[in-house]
């Protein structure tokens, strides 16, 4: 479903962040990507939803070649996959509830919807409480559960998490392990970046190595291992 | 469609509300703005007005000698018709000049009875001549100077006011340059005190313009809210900038009525107020709505 062909990226014509990255991913697979900072691993993710353009390869999603994408199109692919973003990226001025509706009012879901789906999905992560909360008014585990609801809610077709567990207690973070299993196991497909050596090593999923914008590693059944 | 439509309109209120700092000062800089419109307008209304009565006063007649026959000067008054120049020709007969002269004596003793002890009207007769552009009167009297006109014709008073008409002319062509000048500097500074202040509004919301692009927003989803923000803005920095002008042109009225008698500007805002609404809020939210497109196209880029 998803295939970086040679794919390279350089950053101000200096910075090298990827170089001759092959990487195919199968519909519904759990990929975990892990590797030192810096390595590359979210400007992987960058490439992949039109964020960057690679400087060189080509790039594929399903039937559209992402490289190529045009700013109007943009829109409608990045709608087929959920971000969670290492960063966030709430929408300051909206309420913890009004972030994860505004997902599906992109896809065109009527108010009866929407006023289903984010309470059940809140409860999820357990946000109840602060579904009235401003993204400032929220703890940074807080926050990225909302993130992680917001990426998860339109049931896209692929969904990547960039350190989506960085912020979060023990708990927390084995819920949302659990939480995008569960959604892989219904047909999602899940790329998931973490420094987190636990989680990859329970998971017995697929694991790619990175290091120095390369990938090292790619094992079936892989192991949390950087160098 | 229609969610999306209802969507953005709701987004938008709700950014006008949250951002409500922004808002308010992007409201009083779009409200000095269309306070310049309006001066404008009404600027430019009064000094047409002003302008229009002087032109009114400038005329040029022509005198004729007491035997020229009526019909030379009625073939005179239609060929003057015929010029481009010219606006309008009132023939004034003689008795219709002695009639005239008697209304504007009927009081002084002397001179009534005077003109009544004359047995032959004194008075000749002439044509009253108007220029559609005070600088056609030189045209003008260049073409009665005609040598066929020459043994009907006694005297234009042209000749005699000249230095004042020409000085008239020249008096409102400035005006009426350097008005149109100042109108098109100061809407230009108007509009682009607009776009900065509604450019910095939408600079400080960058970060959500990318992210909504991250998520998958389409542009005009994006760019709807800040659309209805700009009518909104227009709108009421209209409504605010008629609040404002309403009571400055009421106190400094009598004023310029002093100084100038045709220009009463009261009661002309008064019975215009409707129109001036209606430019006020056209020209607001075609400020607002163009001010929003530019800005957030900036930020469309991820
Ligand atoms: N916008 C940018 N401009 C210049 N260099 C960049 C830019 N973004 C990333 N880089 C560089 O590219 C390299 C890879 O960065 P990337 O963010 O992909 O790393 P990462 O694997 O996600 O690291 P982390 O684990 O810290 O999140 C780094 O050396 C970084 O400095
Ligand atoms: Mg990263």
């Amino acid at each position: 479903m998803i295939s970086f062909q040679n794919v390279s990226k350089v950053y101000n014509n200096k910075s090298v962040a990827l170089e001759e990255i092959n990487l195919d991913i199968k519909q519904n697979e759990f990929v975990s990507i892990v590797g030192k900072n810096g390595a590359g691993k979210s400007t992987l993710i960058k490439l992949l939803i039109g964020e960057e353009k690679p400087s060189k390869g080509r790039l594929f999603f399903g039937s559209y070649e992402v490289n190529k994408l045009k700013m109007g199109e943009l829109p409608a692919y990045r709608r087929q996959i959920g971000i969670v973003f290492q960063d966030f990226r709430l929408l300051p001025t909206k309420t913890a509830y009004e972030n994860i509706a505004f997902a599906l009012e992109l896809d065109g879901k009527s108010q009866s919807e929407i006023d289903e789906f984010v309470p059940q999905i809140l409860d999820m992560v357990g946000l109840s409480e602060h579904a009235f909360n401003f993204p400032h008014e929220l703890s940074g585990g807080e926050k990225q559960r909302v993130a992680i609801a917001r990426a998860l809610i339109h049931r896209p077709v692929l969904l990547v998490a960039d350190e989506p567990t960085g912020n979060l207690d023990p708990l927390n973070s084995a819920e949302i392990i659990k939480l995008l299993s569960k959604i892989n196991e219904l047909g999602t497909t899940v790329m998931l970046v973490t420094h987190n050596k636990e989680i990859v090593n329970n998971l017995h999923k697929r694991v790619v190595s990175m290091d120095n914008g390369r990938i090292i590693r790619d094992e079936e059944d892989g192991r949390y291992i950087l160098a | 469609m229609f969610t999306a439509l209802f969507r953005i309109i709701k987004y938008g209120l709700q950014g006008f509300k949250r951002n409500s700092w922004l808002s308010i000062t992007t409201i009083i800089v779009m409200t000095l703005a269309l306070l310049v419109f309006i001066g404008l307008i009404i600027f430019s209304v009064l000094t047409n007005k002003v302008i229009g009565s002087l032109k009114e006063k400038i005329d040029i007649s022509v005198y004729f000698n007491i035997d020229t026959p009526e019909d030379n000067i009625l073939a005179i008054k239609r060929s003057l018709e015929s010029l481009a120049e010219v606006k309008s020709v009132d023939y004034i007969s003689r008795d219709k000049a002695l009639e005239i002269f008697k209304a504007n004596h009927q009081n002084d003793q002397t001179i009534s009875e005077a003109i009544s002890i004359l047995d032959a009207n004194p008075l000749s007769a002439s044509l009253n001549i108007k220029a559609g552009d005070p600088k056609d009167y030189q045209v003008i009297a260049a073409y009665l100077n005609n040598d066929n006109f020459k043994n009907d014709i006694s005297q234009v008073s042209y000749n005699q006011n000249q230095v004042v008409i020409d000085r008239l002319t020249k008096i409102i062509d400035t005006v009426q340059k350097s008005g149109l000048a100042l109108m098109v500097i100061l809407s230009l500074v108007a509009v682009l005190v607009t776009l900065n202040a509604i450019m910095l509004a939408i600079h400080s919301t960058r970060d959500e313009i990318g992210i909504m692009r991250l998520v998958g927003a389409s542009n005009m989803f994006i760019r709807g809210p800040y659309i209805v923000q700009g009518v909104l803005y227009g709108v009421i920095a209209a409504i605010l900038s008629i609040i404002v002008i309403a009571p400055a042109i009421y106190f400094t009225s009598p004023y310029m009525e002093m100084i100038m008698p045709e220009i009463n500007m009261w009661p002309y805002f008064l019975t215009n107020l409707l129109s001036l609404i209606g430019y006020q809020i056209g020209f607001g939210i075609l400020l607002g709505t163009t001010s929003s497109i530019i800005a957030v196209r900036k930020y469309l880029k991820v």
